[in-house]
């Protein structure tokens, strides 16, 4: 089973982007079960939203506590909460940064989890250029199919168009498309570098 | 077809496909949701005919929905925590007239300390009302009790609430296999009541009864129940043989055959629970689940067929009787009468304290050595606790306990779960 534990703040989306990351698993023909950590619903508290993906049917109902797979919509959350407790140590990192993990003061979580599984994508600036507004949860996915593979960028495109499609416009479904597929190049580019090679 | 759904939403579309003739609602988290999509599905015309009431309390939800159920109409409403105690008056009244609403039971906690979170006690505030209580494990469990659920109270003449835990079902997304429309037809026949409010042929519904009847009103109602545990597992057969799936029935077992522990609980810890049995099962220990999904009427014979053979048996709830301990296992109890069991309740999970496998499983290991006491608070924080006793004992005006205890646990926002 895969567990991906998201973390933003109030009005990023943070539920949306767990909520379409578990549709792209479905449409995948995968099992999957997202849900909020409910309650500080206010605009700027933190916010946490949990994903799982599993072959099976997933019964389990606990928060996740040892994440496969974090997210990180806002970076000023990392002096404030926890974000890293209980990662996996083969776990992946995606964070919305236009820094990378050393500038971020993150030295120590590159020393201890593997290096070329932790990336950063300024995420807010893309969703500016291509939705117009600061909204990264959509743009994050589409780094998190390039980051891990664990889920391809056409199912990511679907989860978005069936969410945003629905329940907003189908404009805004595209902008946020093109946005996660810009975050999905991004993301492969600096993969390709030397500084983010396999280890193995 | 499948699809990938929340709770609430795959609950809207359930109850759509019965064709309710009138929606009253109410909003209230965690339960909005269920008749936001109902709202959508009227205005778009999905759901037609249909006339759906927003109405101005729950008060008023459950009154209109007694008015339109005795105007022969097929009914539903939705509630939660302090909105199903705002109308318990009429609760009392939907059952005791006889009118076969049907009500989704969002699960949170009721205040005060006012809290939104999930936990039982709002349905078990109303477990002697008269209603039928039928408890989901999952949302697809949810979604096909909502099927069950219009026609065992049309069968029967009598209100049924669905029971699904606020937020932890409601507002998860997963998948459900929605049954198509011409299915729920065959399986559901249109309403037809045993008493209608009708110009043409007048009747009155709602007489005063005194001493010389009340009593036999109420038997009758309790008979009406007890038929209920024949009709109940046999509308989940039907339901089987036709949508190809086991949803409702009475109690669920899980690896209970040669279980000397077995742990009795309702609701979506249920999942959680048969991850946690089936790594105690890797370890030797002979544990097993039985899930209760009709709680009223409560179903003692079948939980005492699935228990007598354990050795002993461990009530994990939601839900807390001050004063007493356990709701439901009070009611375990019942059923095991007579029997030398080793019995034990744990309660857990209020005011939506996460229930974990890892809790569980030390729980459970104590229970299996026998060191667990009778009544256990399952990760409970003694510190915050002994801190509030010992200031009481200190002084006077020790103040307000609610935030006594927020202060003493600091600010929770750094916290992950």
């Amino acid at each position: 089973m895969l567990q991906i534990r998201i973390h933003g703040r109030g009005g990023q989306g943070v539920v949306t982007a767990a909520e379409m990351l578990s549709i792209a698993a479905f449409q995948q023909g995968r099992h999957a079960q997202a849900f909020p950590s409910f309650g500080s619903e206010r605009t700027g508290a933190p916010v946490v939203a949990f994903c799982r993906i599993d072959d099976t049917e997933i019964r389990l109902r606990e928060p996740i506590l040892a994440p496969d797979v974090l997210i990180v919509q806002d970076s000023t959350l990392l002096h404030q909460v926890d974000v890293f407790q209980g990662l996996h140590a083969d776990g992946y990192v995606l964070i919305n940064s236009k820094r990378d993990f050393h500038d971020l003061g993150l030295a120590e979580i590159e020393r201890r989890f593997r290096g070329e599984r932790l990336i950063t994508v300024p995420a807010t600036d893309i969703a500016l250029k291509h939705v117009g507004r600061p909204l990264p949860n959509a743009v994050l996915l589409g780094g998190f199919a390039a980051l891990s593979g664990l889920i391809t960028l056409g199912a990511v495109a679907h989860a978005i168009r069936e969410k945003f499609g629905t329940r907003f416009s189908a404009k805004l479904a595209d902008a946020n498309v093109a946005a996660a597929q810009e975050a999905f190049e991004a993301v492969q580019r600096q993969m390709q570098e030397p500084s983010h090679a396999q280890a193995d | 077809m499948l699809k990938q759904i929340e709770g609430s939403r795959a609950v809207a579309e359930a109850v759509a496909l019965a064709r309710p003739e009138v929606i009253c609602a109410y909003p209230i988290s965690p339960q909005t949701h269920i008749v936001e999509g109902l709202g959508e599905l009227v205005k778009a015309g999905t759901l037609s005919p249909c006339e759906f009431i927003n109405v101005e309390s729950e008060f008023a939800a459950m009154s209109v929905a007694i008015g339109a159920s005795a105007a022969g109409a097929r009914t539903y409403t939705a509630t939660a925590s302090q909105g199903l105690l705002f109308m318990a008056e009429a609760v009392y009244n939907a059952s005791g007239l006889g009118l076969p609403i049907v009500m989704t039971i969002a699960n949170r906690a009721i205040g005060a300390p006012i809290n939104i979170w999930n936990d039982h006690s709002d349905s078990m505030s109303q477990r002697d009302c008269g209603w039928i209580q039928l408890f989901a494990e999952s949302n697809q469990e949810a979604l096909d009790l909502h099927i069950q659920a219009f026609k065992l109270a049309e069968e029967l003449s009598m209100p049924v609430m669905v029971c699904m835990d606020g937020f932890i079902l409601t507002h998860a997304y997963e998948r459900v296999d929605m049954p198509a429309q011409a299915e729920v037809d065959a399986f559901l026949p249109a309403y037809a009541p045993r008493q209608v409010l009708d110009p043409a042929e007048p009747v009155s519904i709602g007489a005063m009864v005194g001493p010389e009847a009340f009593m036999e009103v109420r038997y009758l109602a309790h008979a009406k129940q007890l038929s209920a545990l024949e009709r109940i597992p046999r509308i989940a057969e039907e339901f089987a043989a036709r949508f190809g799936r086991a949803s409702g029935g009475l109690v669920r077992g899980y690896r209970i055959d040669d279980a000397q522990t077995i742990v009795v609980a309702l609701g979506s810890v249920l999942g959680t629970l048969k991850d946690t049995i089936d790594e105690l099962r890797l370890r030797g220990v002979k544990i097993g689940v039985l899930g209760i999904q009709s709680f009223r009427p409560f179903p003692l014979a079948a939980v005492r067929a699935a228990l007598q053979d354990a050795q002993r048996v461990v009530v994990l709830e939601k839900s807390f009787s001050v004063g007493l301990g356990g709701v439901v296992s009070t009611d375990v109890r019942l059923a095991l009468s007579g029997l030398h069991l080793h019995g034990y309740t744990v309660v857990a999970g209020l005011g939506g304290r996460a229930i974990t496998k890892a809790s569980l499983a030390r729980t459970l290991v104590e229970a299996i050595a026998d060191k667990l006491p009778p009544l256990t608070f399952m990760d409970l924080d003694w510190r915050i606790v002994n801190r509030q006793l010992e200031r009481e004992t200190q002084m006077r005006r020790s103040g307000p306990i609610a935030e006594n205890l927020l202060r003493d646990v600091g600010p929770v926002a750094a916290k992950v779960a």
